[in-house]
């Protein structure tokens, strides 16, 4: 990968974070976001995923986590010391895992709690509401409702619709097929897409979901246990037989016994 | 008839003043789910400093109110700054911990501060009974418990508006329902909290200005918040009507009860008839009266 260059927009340089003071959970993790690039940050339970994201977005800090070591540029600024509501402002906003909608709040309100940092009128914010509907019309149709009691791919329209409320350049997506049916997975990811193509914001989305991952990332990382253990275009990951079997379920030589796979080396590469 | 009414009528209004108290609990739940135990002593000390700078510098009310708020919204951010700020993402109980490690610390500093001889507040607020009733019907009813009435009707009007229709209402619901998703969307918990706070101390001066000058400005003002507790548990936690209707049926209930069934049972009833009716709410309708009901999908 290039170094820090003009287009992009995300760059994380070997970050160590430690919980707590003892738990070490990444161990060196090095990732680049190309300007309007949706990047997949993949690996299984526990590889440092969220931990990635949290890193990038400070929200971190409430967790008692701390970036020990390395650095985080986004848009050619250093933002490890900045608060989560520094990095909305700069365009950088996190949607948690498992949505996180205020319950109690409406659809509607919720949708306007992501302008919060705004600070450009009511008929700007109420042109953006209008821009999110005509992306999830389906939020429009629940838009009194209270979050709580609508269904789990509404939420997750919902945090995606709140997150695009703050206007941002990037948006750290965390899991987002998570306990969703198949087809609402594929529909969001559809509105990713587009978002991505149509406003130009870029993505970097932490998926267990592999296969479809890397069916919409341009490129993709994945971890394993805190550290980066391969990288490269998202085609290219696709085709690898490591990947195809760890990660996408599919052998590279067809069938296989488990008593084989358990001896099986894997192959493991740090980024510096 | 005319004892009942006069009963019923002077329930009410000992209701709105139990009501004016509660209402700072609710803010403070609502806005960020701490059980506020220093609410009580946060009236103390706000009818103290408001009696105390009017003894000490003879300023006119307004003025010493003005104050008074000014050093509310201090306490405000001093709790945020060195209580809250550290506490972000404990369990509830550390929090509510805290402010009980806050109300001995709020009553100490008013005790140095502005000593501990009762203090009167006199802002001229209307006292005697209302006149119209006492002649046409032999009712007594007292002017200030009236007025006390009419302002806490204006605050929960202004809190209602606030909190529903507003950008910074929204933003608390928000923080109440969920730290870290507001935390994610930008919303800086240290200026909701501040906020917070600072209007829980508004509504705690309200409060203790109402009751200093009914009964002085002494240290039991600040027991009044355990009378505080059954409204909220009747009311709900999350609810500014609730805390309304709560503390009414908790003032006009025990004010009936000590005059039909205390006889009955030797008196002084009124002393422990709203924790008994709590209680019972407590057994069949946790979430109170107007509660939010804990949302559960199926």
């Amino acid at each position: 990968m290039s170094e820090t260059s003009a287009s992009t927009i995300l760059s994380v340089n070997n970050i160590e974070v430690i919980y707590n003071h003892v738990i070490l959970v990444l161990k060196g993790v090095s990732l680049t976001v190309p300007e309007g690039g949706i990047v997949a940050l993949l690996g299984a339970n526990g590889a440092g995923k969220t931990t990635t994201l949290k890193a990038v977005s400070n929200l971190l800090h409430a967790e008692r986590g701390d970036v020990t070591k390395g650095n985080i540029v986004f848009r050619g600024e250093e933002v490890q010391s900045l608060s989560p509501n520094d990095l909305v402002r700069r365009g950088c906003i996190q949607v948690m895992e498992g949505r996180h909608c205020f319950g109690h709040l409406t659809i509607e309100e919720n949708l306007l709690t992501g302008a919060f940092t705004r600070r450009d009128g009511a008929a700007a914010i109420k042109a953006s509401l209008e821009k999110v509907y005509t992306y999830f019309p389906r939020l429009r149709e629940r838009r009194t409702s209270q979050a709580g009691y609508t269904s789990g791919g509404e939420q997750q329209m919902c945090a995606i619709g709140r997150a695009l409320m703050s206007r941002p350049n990037m948006i750290l997506l965390d899991e987002p097929s998570m306990g969703l049916a198949p087809q609402l997975v594929e529909e969001i990811f559809e509105i990713v897409k587009e978002l991505n193509e149509k406003e130009g914001v870029s993505f970097l989305l932490a998926e267990q979901n592999t296969n479809i991952a890397l069916r919409y990332a341009t490129y993709g990382y994945i971890l394993e246990s805190g550290r980066i253990v391969l990288d490269g275009a998202a085609k290219a990951l696709r085709e690898n037989e490591d990947v195809k079997e760890f990660y996408l379920g599919v052998g590279g030589e067809g069938r296989k016994s488990f008593r084989n796979v358990k001896h099986y080396k894997r192959r493991k590469r740090w980024l510096a | 008839m005319a004892i009942f009414i006069e009963t019923v009528l002077s329930g009410l209004m000992a209701g709105v003043m139990y009501a004016l108290v509660a209402l700072g609990f609710v803010l403070i739940f609502k806005a960020s789910g701490i059980f506020n135990f220093a609410q009580g002593v946060m009236c103390l000390f706000a009818a103290l400093t408001f009696a105390g700078i009017m003894e000490k510098t003879s300023v006119p009310w307004p003025i010493a109110f003005v104050l008074t708020v000014a050093v509310m919204v201090g306490v405000a951010w001093a709790v945020e700054r060195f209580v809250l700020r550290h506490l972000v993402n404990q369990e509830p109980i550390i929090l509510f911990m805290a402010t009980i490690g806050l109300a001995y610390v709020l009553e100490g500093v008013g005790d140095i501060i502005w000593g501990s001889d009762v203090k009167v507040i006199n802002i001229g607020l209307p006292s005697g009974a209302v006149d119209v009733l006492l002649d046409n019907f032999d009712i007594y009813l007292d002017k200030l418990e009236v007025f006390a009435a009419l302002i806490a009707a204006v605050l929960v009007g202004f809190l209602a508006v606030f909190f529903q229709k507003t950008r910074i209402g929204r933003a608390l619901r928000a923080v109440a329902d969920d730290h870290q998703a507001a935390l994610s969307v930008g919303i800086s918990l240290q200026t909701i909290w501040v906020i917070v706070w600072s209007v829980a101390g508004f509504v705690a001066l309200v409060a203790g200005i109402m009751w200093g000058a009914k009964s002085g400005v002494q240290f039991s003002l600040s027991l009044i918040a355990l009378k505080a507790l059954p409204v909220l548990i009747l009311g709900g936690f999350t609810s500014i009507p609730g805390a309304i209707v709560g503390g009414l049926i908790i003032g006009v209930g025990e004010k009936l009860a000590e005059i039909y069934v205390g006889p009955m049972v030797g008196g002084a009833i009124e002393n422990w008839f709203a924790y008994m009716l709590a209680l019972a709410f407590l057994l069949f309708r946790p979430q109170g009266l107007f509660g939010e009901k804990i949302i559960e999908r199926v």
